[in-house]
């Protein structure tokens, strides 16, 4: 089953690879943590990661962004022995266009390559987009060289990953791990996990193995051979479980380990917790193609606010946090954390105005997209063919 | 006598140094003392005192996550390869006056340590905070490395930063890059270390000096260079980390721009240099983003010269490496 939550008169909550809607109330990442199966990733934990890493946590950790994980502690128990471990995230590159929210897990990715200065590969599912989406061959392959020049900009190190797309990398022992995983997982199992009907072609029912076998150190022989029990750790969002529940189920089966996971809440769409962010309407998100100009009027016209309607109204009863998306907006992307704790008290208590946080959010989020312009403008052609080459990568751990 | 941990907090406080103080139970290991500091978000500290086989000693000091090699220490230190031992329980009591589990640099604020040597881990230079005991290990002391390095210049020493994990090639071509650190004098002499006039001073302040940035630099610098010179395939090299160099382009602009204003504007150093911590912070993810495209780019310029001379040339464009 897509995992449903049901309770006496509450909708339905739906969250898959390929859907994620929510009830009455937005996403229950409770429920969610329940159904799934996954654990919470408390303070503990992250003071833990800071520890090991010698540095301050991501604020993505420090805000409870990147809340639930599975057998996180047994990678940090590894590190902290003085083994290693590598990093393995992915894309569908659906559409040219990126937003602020596809940024978020390639972000904190980044810091985790950096903090435990560990190697990463990045799976780009092209053909994922070409069986679920009505697109060419040609032009899943092309959307996903485009995606990868943005995913070069959120600034990995070339001496430490690798990324690759379906089209051009499956095959050889890539494929042979793709076979092993299909045949430990049953027709009737993966319907149960991924909610395919007898309708669905038979392209969609085979796919789930591409995305399961980078999880293995043996799929990569030109980075890792000889070293078949490397961990993996993947940070994803946590609609991406499902595919990782079957991994860990498969790999002690056929002699592997299995990958740890940390995973994130869903990236709320500009006009709502209940809205979808859509490729069709430009207005419910943020691009990262967009100029100051762009992201203002985004910002100041469509997000949605959780203020009174009038300014007597407003300083009498302050603001709605639960619902304002600007101010969740400023939880994943402004960094100070004092400054974040004063913006939301003030707005609470009806001191600050809607007017005034959405100005602090055009600033904070016109810098990131100006970093991530600029270093998007030097990503040429030949550097994406060299991240994408299949090369030995000798400093991967250094 | 040694001092106390209260007489060394009044000492700190004299010098106008801040710090946080911060009590708890006993520890005697970091992964204990990160129980009650850990979530704070400094950084916390391993520190080692070390002796060699003519029994002088030495503070190791490093990030609790930096990996310290003993065998390459010692090696670069210039005493062989299984130069450096633990050392033992005796000399943190007679010498560095403090208890088991509290190895600290703050130790050398007493006399009995004056010979005793200091190895700065540089990775503390970019944390805004450090945790260090001072003389007992129930309190946890929380300061910046440039705080640090005032209390360290008060008591006579000149604090210098190394890169621990760096294990540059040590041989008849390269001479060991850290032996300046190994104490000139017999142990409990009033001769210090590391080439600063000896000095009694347990009871004298000595202000610090305008340009106490510069020997890091040096030290580093020379640290690099031993390292580049035999850059063979097998030892990792840091010449490719970008917070490295992020960090090795601040720390010349700093002192620079810290002494031209401080004697333009005629306002003291050390109040302008909490402007240039933030400054650094706000900076860095910029200036990190810029040095990684940089980075990138040529690494794929290099490959792709590589791929025209395989192309071009086959194996006869490289000249054999043996």
């Amino acid at each position: 089953m897509s995992v449903v939550g049901k309770e006496e008169g509450e909708e339905q909550q739906v969250v898959n690879p390929w859907e994620v809607s929510a009830g009455k109330g937005g996403i229950d990442y409770d429920k969610l943590v329940d159904q799934f199966g996954c654990q919470r990733l408390d303070d503990a934990l992250v003071a833990r990661v800071a520890r090991l890493t010698a540095r301050p946590p991501h604020r993505f950790l420090r805000r409870g962004l990147f809340f639930a994980h599975r057998d996180l502690n047994e990678i940090l128990d590894l590190y902290e022995r003085g083994e290693r471990f590598y990093l393995y995230t992915g894309r569908g590159p659906s559409s040219e266009a990126l937003h602020l929210g596809h940024l978020i897990p390639f972000m904190f990715t980044k810091y985790l390559q950096d903090a435990f200065k560990v190697p990463l590969v990045i799976q780009l599912t092209d053909d994922e987009k070409f069986l679920w989406k009505n697109l060419t061959v040609e032009e899943s392959k092309r959307l996903a060289r485009e995606n990868a020049k943005d995913i070069i900009a959120c600034g990995f190190d070339v001496e430490r990953t690798f990324i690759f797309s379906d089209f051009n990398y499956v095959g050889g022992a890539f494929y042979e791990n793709m076979v092993k995983v299909a045949r430990c997982v049953t027709y009737n199992k993966v319907v149960g996990i991924f909610g395919f009907s007898p309708e669905d072609h038979i392209g969609k029912i085979s796919f789930p193995p591409v995305q399961a076998v980078p999880s293995f150190p043996s799929s990569f022989p030109h980075l890792f051979s000889g070293n078949d029990q490397l961990r993996c750790l993947i940070p994803c969002a946590i609609d991406q479980d499902p595919y990782f529940r079957m991994t860990r189920d498969v790999a002690p089966r056929i002699g592997y380990q299995k990958p740890s996971l940390i995973e994130s809440r869903f990236f709320p769409a500009l006009q709502g917790e209940n809205t979808k962010m859509s490729a069709s309407d430009p207005n419910s998100a943020i691009y990262v193609t967009d100029s100051v100009k762009e992201i203002k009027t985004k910002v100041n016209k469509y997000a949605f606010s959780g203020g009174q309607d009038s300014i007597e109204l407003h300083r009498k009863l302050g603001a709605n946090l639960d619902v304002d998306v600007p101010i969740k907006y400023l939880n994943f992307f402004l960094e100070d954390d004092n400054e974040l704790e004063h913006i939301k008290k003030e707005y609470k208590e009806g001191r600050m105005l809607t007017g005034e946080v959405k100005q602090r959010l055009v600033a904070v989020l016109s810098e990131l997209v100006a970093r991530h312009q600029r270093a998007r403008a030097q990503v040429t052609e030949e550097m994406v063919d060299a991240f994408m080459a299949v090369r030995p990568l000798p400093n991967m751990f250094g | 006598m040694g001092y106390t941990k209260e007489q060394l907090l009044a000492r700190l406080q004299e010098l106008n140094i801040d710090f946080s103080c911060y009590d708890h139970p006993v520890v005697l290991t970091v992964e204990e003392q990160s129980k009650y500091v850990g979530h704070l978000g400094g950084a916390l500290s391993k520190n080692l005192l070390l002796k060699d086989k003519k029994h002088r000693l030495y503070i190791v000091s490093a990030l609790a996550g930096t990996k310290v090699d003993m065998k390459i220490l010692s090696q670069r230190l210039g005493l062989g390869k299984g130069g450096l031992r633990m050392a033992p329980e005796e000399n943190l009591l007679e010498v560095l006056q403090v208890p088991l589990g509290c190895v600290t640099p703050f130790a050398l604020i007493n006399e009995s340590a004056s010979a005793v040597s200091l190895l700065l881990d540089q990775g503390f230079k970019s944390k805004q905070i450090c945790y260090f005991h001072p003389m007992t290990n129930d309190v946890t002391i929380a300061l910046s490395s440039s705080n640090l390095d005032k209390f360290l210049i008060s008591v006579g020493k000149q604090p210098a930063y190394v890169d621990l994990e760096a294990s540059p090639v040590v041989g008849k071509d390269s001479p060991p890059d850290l032996a300046d650190f190994v104490p000139s004098g017999v142990p409990n002499s009033s001769e210090s270390v590391e080439n600063v006039k000896p000095t009694n001073v347990p009871h004298q302040n000595v202000v610090p000096k305008e340009k106490q940035c510069l020997p890091e630099v040096k030290a580093k610098l020379k640290v690099q260079n031993k390292g580049a010179e035999k850059n063979q395939s097998k030892t990792p090299t840091k010449g490719t980390n970008v917070e490295k160099f992020v960090n090795d382009v601040f720390d010349i602009i700093s002192p620079l721009f810290l002494s031209e204003v401080s004697k333009k504007l005629n306002v003291k150093q050390e109040e302008l240099s909490s402007i240039l911590d933030g400054f650094r912070e706000q900076a860095a993810p910029d200036l990190e983003s810029v040095t990684m495209s940089l980075k990138n780019a040529s690494y794929t310029a290099g490959f792709e010269a590589g791929f025209e001379t395989m192309l071009n040339l086959g194996l006869n464009g490289r000249p054999p490496r043996k």
